[in-house]
């Protein structure tokens, strides 16, 4: 079981605290309406599959509840680093 | 020596004879012995039948790695456990062990007949002749085969006994308590390190158990570690997995060594985090492949010494060695000392060092350099060995009742690679060894590639002048496959060991290959003319030994599986004959069955007092969040379809929330008690997923807005009082609120006391009549409930469940999310348009309105269905099709999502989604089911109360 450090809670917790919520840096449209088909099929199902770095969000669901991003190696499942929402992309 | 126990020696407690029962007859031992030692003890040298072959197969290894004498335990009722290694199985008053795989006995198994029609099991056997005809695959060879081939029984009774489970935290976990790990935790002990010292084993010493000049030391190091404070050992425990970030799942073996069933624990499973690990797992002898290796009484060299040695037993009288390693020199010495005869040592190479050579000499026994084991005689024991010179092939007969291999050493290197650590080849041993680790973790003694057991030779087979084709020479003992089969797999194309692995099964019993996973690397390796290192290496992975899936259970199962959630008012339902069904994780009642009545009775009769009187339902499982802020309604706006902007305080509103890509997810009514402050409700089995979602829009795209979310679900107890008694009911309890029409109009919501109770009282109706929703504090849930039924008892009060709850809503056209949608309906397809707010810029799900596919025709839509006979009612799930004449298979248009009796109407209503289905109003639709295809008329979904009159009053 990995232990995932939460940015908010500064603490390395055992994973079955958190729960993944799928790709990071996917930013819903400030104006949906203003979106073609294509764009807005890119944002709502097109996601990176990569082997390596990849740039996830998680929750950590069971402790202080915060959204945080993440890199983890999809290969090795070890976790580069964690940061707070909001935070430039690392 | 009297029989096989020799007079002297050994760990056993000579003065502590134990009694117990192999395949029905009874044999004695002494406290201290496994099964294998006490019967061997006892001269039996038959234990089980293969897998395949059905060939009579003795004991071959002294530990976990076993691979032939797997038995059955039964401890009673419940308790039997099958694949048992006779060599870990501690004997105790009353054991009573089974052999396994044998019809219908050990001596005299009919299925041995596999082994003469050998010829006809070759490598991917059941691939190349069972595949077709599929039927007779599943009548006629897979049958056979299960009752032929395979291992020990399944259990078929319900586990009586009970598993324990912990975690444990420690800065240095060592696995494995031999010399090795002994050293490592002597030498971290002084520190101020908490060490936990984990071995499979009764007692500490691991390979020092057979070496009785170790034992002084071992005593002194075993009491120095028990004393010190920081070191917790566990013996009998298995670390069977290392996991992620070094956290190692163990399995503490607690009461089967011990006579009777006992009401502790049987098991513990242990779930240790350590900050560093050092694994001392040893290394595992390797058999060498000839013809006829698997005769019982041919074993590994270091095992026989482990009997004479810890168990004073002796594996033989006449004992003869075929060795390509010193280590099998120096135990047959140590087997001479301890006064078992040996015969003959036969090596492989053609030179050894000269004191192996004077050893053996002082010793008389006969050496044999540069020659090879060709064949054994006997079938259920060794009564002599051919053996042969490596170069002209000339031949001599040895008679022997026992022959040991000496194959030279594979490094236990499981724990390491479930840890991802890497492996490097080492030539000179043969074997891979710990690399670059991937995790805070070492590994010492033998499992790293370091032992004393002097040098030798790696051999893929030895080498013989008969046909390759005719012999049996094992490679994996548990799974019957043959060096034979290897080749043949790499005849046929096979290239990787992984998929030779597959093809031939070797290294895949329950035993992962401890014993054959290298000799098969050999033979593949000559076979392909590539080195050892082109060929990969097959992965090892959890669980090192099998384990119980008692111990992974714990506690997790019945009852405690999962938990169950309950109402306040869940005791009186209980007491009052409820009959129960689980929603999510909530126990909730179903209906209140009077006596005499089934579930149709009871159903009809709670819906008809809905209609009629007043029926009053425990709402409490309802999801509810607290939505609080400055912000709140722009956040409400954003999330839901509908708008929320202008929501009066006091006034409730039906939302309907998509997700993002305009598929319906939840919905439920909710209330602005406040400018900046909302009761929302959720579906029962949605209001974790909708919390999450709003907390995940809240706080990665809106973040500007302030807005506070609160899961207020366990907060409040909710009634629901329906029916047009309804009111006259409520009045004289409620303090605070003018209940009359005009002031309470229907979706208000009020605050005020009921019963002297604060509580929040909804205007709202899920069943189409005047209708209430009473949440007070959980506590008193069950109290407002009990004065609701008395006072309630001039009305003829019923209570009523979630069935006649299913059936009010659907005579009313409201859908159940998740019953009557899937996760692909959006608004429109469910008929919920006029839940859309037209003129909101954006919501979450809007853009998606417009994607092609959803505006696309031809979508599912959910309409209702209306039998053309009224008696019947349609299954939930029927498909639905539009011609009934077709051929088959038939053209699905849709299925019925509700379906429901309705003694109100007198006749059967349902729901259900229809390709085009809001186009095909009045048309007949055709519903396949078991004996007959039913006619149906499409139509609205509201079958009652059409214009809303008994809501309004
Ligand atoms: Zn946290």
């Amino acid at each position: 079981m990995i232990l995932i450090h939460c940015p908010y809670c500064d603490e390395k917790r055992p994973e079955i605290e958190f729960a993944n919520a799928g790709q990071a840096h996917v930013a819903r449209p400030l104006d949906p309406s203003s979106q073609s088909d294509e764009e807005w099929e890119a944002y709502l199902f097109i996601r990176a599959n990569p082997r390596g770095r990849h740039h996830e969000r998680w929750r950590h669901v069971h402790g202080c509840g915060r959204f945080f991003n993440a890199v983890r190696d999809t290969v090795t499942d070890k976790f580069e680093t964690t940061y707070k929402a909001g935070e430039p992309r690392r | 020596m009297s029989g096989y126990r020799l007079e002297n020696g050994g760990r056993i407690d000579r003065n502590r004879p134990v009694e117990f029962r192999f395949d029905g007859h009874s044999y004695q031992g002494f406290a201290g012995d496994t099964l294998a030692s006490a019967l061997l003890a006892n001269g039996v040298s038959l234990f089980g039948r293969s897998f395949k072959y059905h060939r009579p197969r003795g004991i071959m290894a002294a530990g976990s790695e076993e691979p032939n004498a797997l038995i059955s335990v039964d401890r009673g009722a419940g308790r039997f456990t099958p694949n048992l290694r006779a060599t870990s199985v501690e004997i105790h008053a009353g054991l009573n062990a089974f052999s396994q795989n044998r019809w219908p006995s050990l001596k005299r198994d009919f299925g041995a007949i596999n082994d003469r029609l050998g010829m006809f099991f070759p490598a991917g056997f059941y691939n190349k002749t069972f595949m077709w005809p599929r039927s007779f695959w599943e009548k006629l060879y897979e049958p056979a085969i299960r009752k032929m081939a395979g291992l020990g029984d399944a259990p078929t009774q319900e586990d009586p006994d009970i598993y324990a489970s912990t975690y444990a935290h420690c800065d240095l976990l060592i696995v494995g308590a031999g010399p090795a790990g002994i050293d490592a935790a002597l030498e971290a002990m002084g520190s101020n390190k908490r060490i936990i010292l984990i071995d499979e084993q009764d007692e500490l010493g691991g390979g020092a158990l057979a070496d009785p000049a170790l034992w002084p030391w071992l005593e002194r190091s075993r009491k120095a570690l028990t004393d010190a404070s920081n070191v917790t050992i566990l013996t009998r425990t298995t670390a069977f997995g290392y996991y992620h970030d070094n956290f190692i799942g163990a399995v503490q073996r607690l009461t089967d060594h011990m006579p009777d069933n006992s009401d502790s624990p049987r098991e513990k499973l242990w779930r240790v985090r350590a900050g560093e690990v050092v694994l001392a797992q040893g290394a595992i002898e390797r058999p060498l492949v000839f013809d006829g290796n698997d005769t019982p009484g041919v074993m590994l060299s270091s095992a026989a010494k482990v009997f004479a040695n810890r168990y004073g037993a002796a594996v033989g009288k006449s004992v003869a060695l075929m060795t390509a390693h010193d280590s099998g020199w120096h135990d047959v010495f140590a087997l001479a000392k301890a006064g078992v005869g040996i015969k003959a040592i036969i090596d492989v190479r053609t030179e050894v060092s000269s004191a192996l050579l004077d050893e053996a000499n002082r010793l008389g026994i006969n050496v044999h350099l540069n020659h090879s084991v060709t064949g054994v005689n006997g079938r259920h024991r060794v009564t002599s060995i051919q053996i042969c010179n490596n170069d002209d092939y000339l031949g001599a007969r040895i008679d022997c009742d026992t022959l040991l291999m000496a194959g030279g050493w594979t490094p236990s290197v499981h724990l390491w690679s479930h840890s991802k650590g890497s492996l490097a080849w080492r030539d000179e041993i043969g074997a891979y060894v710990p690399d670059q680790p991937n995790e805070n973790v070492r590994c010492v003694g033998a499992c790293s590639g370091g032992w004393d057991f002097g040098s030798g030779v790696i051999v893929d087979m030895l080498p013989t002048p008969k046909d390759q084709s005719r012999i049996k020479a094992f490679v994996d003992f548990q799974n019957d496959v043959t060096a034979k089969d290897i080749k043949l797999a790499v005849r046929e194309g096979f290239r990787s060991i992984e998929h030779i692995k597959r093809y031939t099964t070797n290294g895949m019993a329950t035993d992962q290959g401890k014993t054959s996973n290298l000799n098969g690397l050999q033979i593949a390796s000559t076979a392909l003319a590539k080195p050892v290192t082109d060929i990969g290496l097959t992965s090892f992975r959890p669980p090192y030994t099998p384990q119980t899936f008692g111990a992974l259970a714990g506690h997790a199962k019945g009852a405690l599986f999962q938990p169950t959630r309950t109402t306040n008012i869940d005791g009186w339902a209980a007491e009052n004959g409820a009959v129960f069904e689980l929603v999510a994780q909530w126990r909730r009642a179903r209906y209140f069955p009077k006596m005499g009545e089934d579930m149709h009775a009871a159903v009809n009769r709670e819906c008809v007092a809905v209609r009629s009187s007043v029926g009053i339902f425990d709402a409490s499982t309802l999801g509810k969040i607290e939505v609080v802020g400055p912000d709140a309604a722009e956040f409400l706006n954003r999330m839901y379809t509908n708008p929320w902007k202008a929501l009066e305080p006091g006034r409730c509103r039906y939302g309907l929330l998509l997700k993002e890509d305009g598929f319906i997810t939840d919905d439920g009514v909710s209330a602005r008690l406040a400018p900046d402050r909302f009761h929302l409700t959720t579906t029962t089995g949605g209001a974790a997923r909708v919390l999450n979602m709003m907390e995940d829009y809240l706080q990665t795209e809106w973040p500007d807005l302030d807005v506070w979310l609160t899961s207020t679900t366990e907060q409040y107890a909710v009634i629901a009082l329906q029916g047009p008694n309804a009111r006259k009911l409520l009045e004289p309890l409620v303090e605070g609120i003018d209940l009359s029409a005009d002031a309470f109009p229907h979706m208000a919501i009020r605050e005020g006391t009921i019963c002297g109770i604060p509580t929040r009282l909804f205007r709202v109706s899920f069943t189409g009549e005047l209708g209430f929703e009473i949440n007070v504090p959980t506590a008193y849930g069950r109290a407002v409930w009990e004065q609701l039924m008395a006072e309630g008892a001039k009305f003829d009060i019923t209570p009523y469940g979630t069935e006649a709850m299913h059936v009010l809503r659907a005579e009313k056209g409201f859908i159940i999310v998740g019953q009557d949608t899937d996760g692909t309906i959006t608004p429109f397809d469910a008929g919920l348009d006029w839940a859309v707010g037209k003129k909101k810029p954006d919501f979450v799900g809007k853009r998606s309105m417009a994607r092609p596919d959803i505006v696309a025709p031809g979508r599912k839509q959910l309409v209702g269905l209306l039998t053309d006979d009224p008696n019947v009612v349609l299954e939930e799930g029927a498909q639905i099709v539009a011609d009934p004449r077709q051929p088959i298979p038939m053209t699905m248009i849709g299925h019925v999502t509700s379906s429901y009796w309705s003694e109100t109407l007198g006749r059967s209503i349902a729901f259900a989604l229809v390709a085009g289905g809001h186009e095909m109003m009045g048309g007949t639709l055709h519903i396949p089911m078991p004996g007959k295809t039913h006619e149906a008329k499409v139509s609205g979904m509201v079958f009652y109360d059409a214009e809303g009159a008994r809501l309004h009053v």
